[in-house]
């Protein structure tokens, strides 16, 4: 599927239990497919911010957009548009890195302005955030060494500019 | 904090969210958190819960014992969980179901389902085992706030006594107002023995629920200007409109405008259908002159109806010329089948009354669709409901729902069961009056009629109420019969008695040369049960009807029975079929009238 339909949006729940089952239940029941979810307290903590990367056309999206809305604790959504918006991933990866190759490794780092955050004798383990493209490039790179282990975060995002999405009657009503 | 506002409140005036804002206030007052919730229940002006005890709701059970709540006690949770639904369904008041934890819970997902195709307010409560025991797979433990959370509108698993009257409130305010829909309360055991205050009434706190009540005056103005610029109208009109108490609205709108009506399953009754602009259901057992109404038509003017696949038949042949205007107060009905011309999301009420204050004036009545109404008059004329007498000599199944529907009259409350035998209902009994038909329409539960019934005499209790059963349902929930009998809930409950799964048996005939894998029942062949003697056994009068002649007498012989309830047996023939039939799956320009004839529209076309 084409990323033109890859669609990111932000939802804002309330932050009680079993809110995350709710939403992601919604998905898979109405046969859409989440690509990354990613969720977290928001400066209010009665507010939960949910960010979804789901790969739909824009007329079933209209569909389960309006199905989240009725959810009872579902307090708004909003789709981030990807030039209006920063999208970060943060990715963690073991990597084999010998003596032999230990420096082009560093290298790598370095270009894109990732972190060692642990040294073993044969591996480094690489912290990187940035947007999916960027995570793709780094990982394309480190590939040839080896990748022993990897894991990744769902997407989180957030508007350019001074606008917020979380004020509102329904938020400070939280 | 949101508070139900007045308008909300008297959107549905329902005297359980009424009584909400109007019941005198109670300071807080010493309870366990099982009193708190009967307080609650009876604070909201709830007369009569549905349930059976057991562990983990049992302190429940001892208020309840007290309360001015009338509790009826059922013979399986199913039975109360539709009886629930009938209640609200006749009374348009919340409807109450009470279960214990675990299989006392799970009976309850087949009613919560159906309430939630049907968008039936109902609030299921349930015990659950004690918080320290949740998640140790405990004696009598499911999940039932996670096994119902497709099916609910919104659910709840309370955590504290001191939460219960507010959740209590909220329940039945979702469930009442907006689309309305089942709620379900989960309570833990300690909870409920827990120590608390109870006081009233509570603060709502539901800051992501917000309906649209009122429609967009744009939209309403372009779907003025649809109307008066179309050729042939077709108000396709849903239960939507039931539930918003619109019907009145509806009748003024059509015959200022003059357009045709069709009414959905879930809407007979919203517009008479004596009324000479109604042309009856559409759908796969719908009229001819309805089907052939939308698939013609230039402009469908939507109320309170979602695009059900038994309506639209394959869906991308389907009303092809019309422009739609879809008014829902669900936004996401809209355009999730069909694309919509004109949205509109409103309760159905405020949408009608906008219509028509908008149409006033440039509407021309009747008159301005006379080749419209020349074609469908034509069609209602040449393609009449109708049956074949058969010719083995045994009773039409037609017949018998007929003349049940003419002796017993449009003030009587007529609750199917699923089947050939409620499509029939549908068809040969005629609906004058909003309320009095009942039947499971979206989830098609078999077993529906007989606790629904008696939910609606409960709600009802001078009104006459019909269950109309097949062979095949009736075995599924007759036990409640018991309940009727002992709790004095004398409905009538007619059993269109086939011998076989009849609607299974038309497709097997008609689609799988006439093999009939499992569909016959033997209630002819061996008589097992028999019926008349079931009811007897249940404490209801039994009546067994075989032959024409008869019908009239043994319909009258039950409706001067009024002390208890009672059970006909009536004998009927299995071979008669539902027709109008739009084949599962297939265009509706496909309807065929009767077997092997097809209705011939290309003459009538413009």
């Amino acid at each position: 599927m084409s990323s033109l339909n890859k669609h990111t949006l932000s939802v804002l729940v309330e932050n009680k239990p079993g809110v995350l089952a709710r939403v992601s239940g919604l998905f898979s029941r109405r046969s859409f497919n989440i690509d990354s979810l990613a969720v977290g307290e928001t400066e209010n903590p009665d507010v939960s911010r949910i960010t979804i990367v789901v790969n739909a056309d824009s007329s079933p999206l209209e569909q389960v957009t309006k199905q989240l809305n009725k959810l009872v604790n579902v307090l708004k959504i909003v789709e981030l548009d990807p030039q209006q918006s920063v999208q970060r991933e943060l990715l963690l990866v073991k990597v084999r890195a010998d003596r032999a190759v230990r420096g082009q490794v560093l290298e790598t780092v370095e270009l894109f302005r990732a972190k060692v955050i642990d040294v073993a004798p044969d591996t480094l383990t690489i912290e990187a955030t940035g947007n999916p493209d960027k995570l793709d490039a780094l990982l394309r790179d480190l590939e040839p060494y080896g990748i022993k282990e990897m894991v990744q975060s769902g997407l989180v995002a957030i508007g350019r500019g001074s606008r917020s999405i979380t004020t509102g009657p329904a938020l400070r009503a939280a | 904090m949101t508070r139900p506002t007045p308008e909300t409140l008297a959107h549905r005036a329902t005297p359980a969210t009424v009584a909400a804002a109007a019941v005198a206030a109670v300071s807080p007052t010493p309870v366990t958190g099982a009193g708190s919730l009967v307080r609650s229940l009876e604070a909201l002006g709830v007369e009569v819960a549905f349930g059976i005890p057991g562990g983990a709701i049992l302190p429940a059970y001892d208020p309840l014992y007290d309360s001015k709540v009338r509790h009826i006690l059922v013979r399986h949770e199913q039975g109360a969980g539709h009886a629930a639904t009938g209640y609200a369904q006749a009374t348009g008041k919340v409807g109450v179901c009470i279960a214990t934890s675990g299989p006392g819970a799970t009976n309850l997902v087949t009613p919560i389902a159906d309430a939630y195709m049907d968008s039936v307010p109902i609030v299921a409560i349930t015990g659950q085992v004690a918080r320290p025991a949740i998640g140790t797979d405990a004696f009598q433990e499911a999940d039932i706030q996670g096994i119902t959370l497709p099916i609910t509108k919104h659910n709840f698993l309370i955590q504290t006594a001191e939460e219960i009257p507010q959740v209590i409130a909220e329940a039945f305010h979702l469930a009442a107002t907006g689309r309305p829909g089942p709620v379900l309360v989960d309570i833990p055991k300690d909870v409920l023995q827990a120590q608390t205050t109870f006081s009233w009434p509570p603060t709502l706190d539901l800051p992501g629920y917000r309906p649209t009540l009122h429609p967009h005056g744009k939209q309403i103005r372009e779907a003025a200007r649809l109307i008066a610029a179309a050729k042939r109208p077709v108000l396709y009109v849903g239960g939507g409109v039931l539930k918003a108490g619109a019907t009145d609205g509806l009748r003024k709108l059509a015959e200022l405008t003059g357009i045709p009506v069709i009414t959905t399953l879930m809407a007979l009754g919203a517009f008479p259908d004596s009324h000479p602009q109604h042309l009856g259901m559409p759908g796969m057992h719908g009229t001819v002159p309805a089907v052939y109404a939308l698939q013609k038509a230039d402009l469908l003017v939507t109320l309170g109806a979602r695009f059900d696949d038994r309506v639209t038949g394959k869906l991308d042949s389907f009303a092809p010329e019309a422009k739609v205007v879809h008014a829902d107060i669900d936004p996401a009905e809209i355009g999730k089948n069909r694309h919509a011309d004109v949205p509109i999301v409103g309760d159905a009420r405020h949408v009608i009354d906008e219509l028509i204050a908008a149409v006033t004036g440039t509407a021309t009545g009747a008159s301005a669709y006379e080749p419209w109404w020349a074609q469908l008059n034509d069609l209602r004329q040449r393609y009449p409901l109708g049956y074949d007498e058969p010719t083995d000599g045994t009773l039409a199944p037609q017949y018998v729902i007929e003349r049940i529907g003419a002796l017993v009259g449009p003030d009587a409350v007529y609750v199917a069961g699923v089947g050939q035998h409620q499509m029939w209902a549908s068809q040969f009994i005629k609906y004058e009056k909003p309320g009095t038909w009942l039947n499971s329409g979206g989830a098609g539960t078999m077993g529906y009629a007989v606790p629904a019934a008696m939910g609606a005499k409960v709600g009802l209790p001078d009104t006459p109420v019909w269950g109309i059963d097949g062979d095949g349902c009736f075995q599924m929930t007759n036990q409640e019969l018991a309940t009727c009998a002992l709790e004095g809930i004398p409905v009538k409950i007619a059993v269109i008695n086939n011998g076989n799964l009849g609607m299974v048996r038309q497709w097997q005939t008609l689609f799988y040369e006439g093999r009939y894998s499992n569909t016959e029942l033997g209630t002819h062949k061996h008589r097992i049960p028999d019926f008349v003697k079931l009811a007897e056994a249940l404490g209801c009068i039994g009546l067994r009807c075989e032959s024409k002649a008869d019908v009239d007498a043994t319909i009258k012989a039950a409706m001067e029975i009024n002390d208890r309830p009672v059970v006909i047996d009536f004998t009927v023939g299995k071979d008669a079929m539902v027709w109008p039939m739009v084949p599962a799956g297939t265009s509706n320009d496909e309807i065929m009238f009767a077997r092997d004839v097809r209705p011939n529209f290309d003459e009538d076309d413009l």
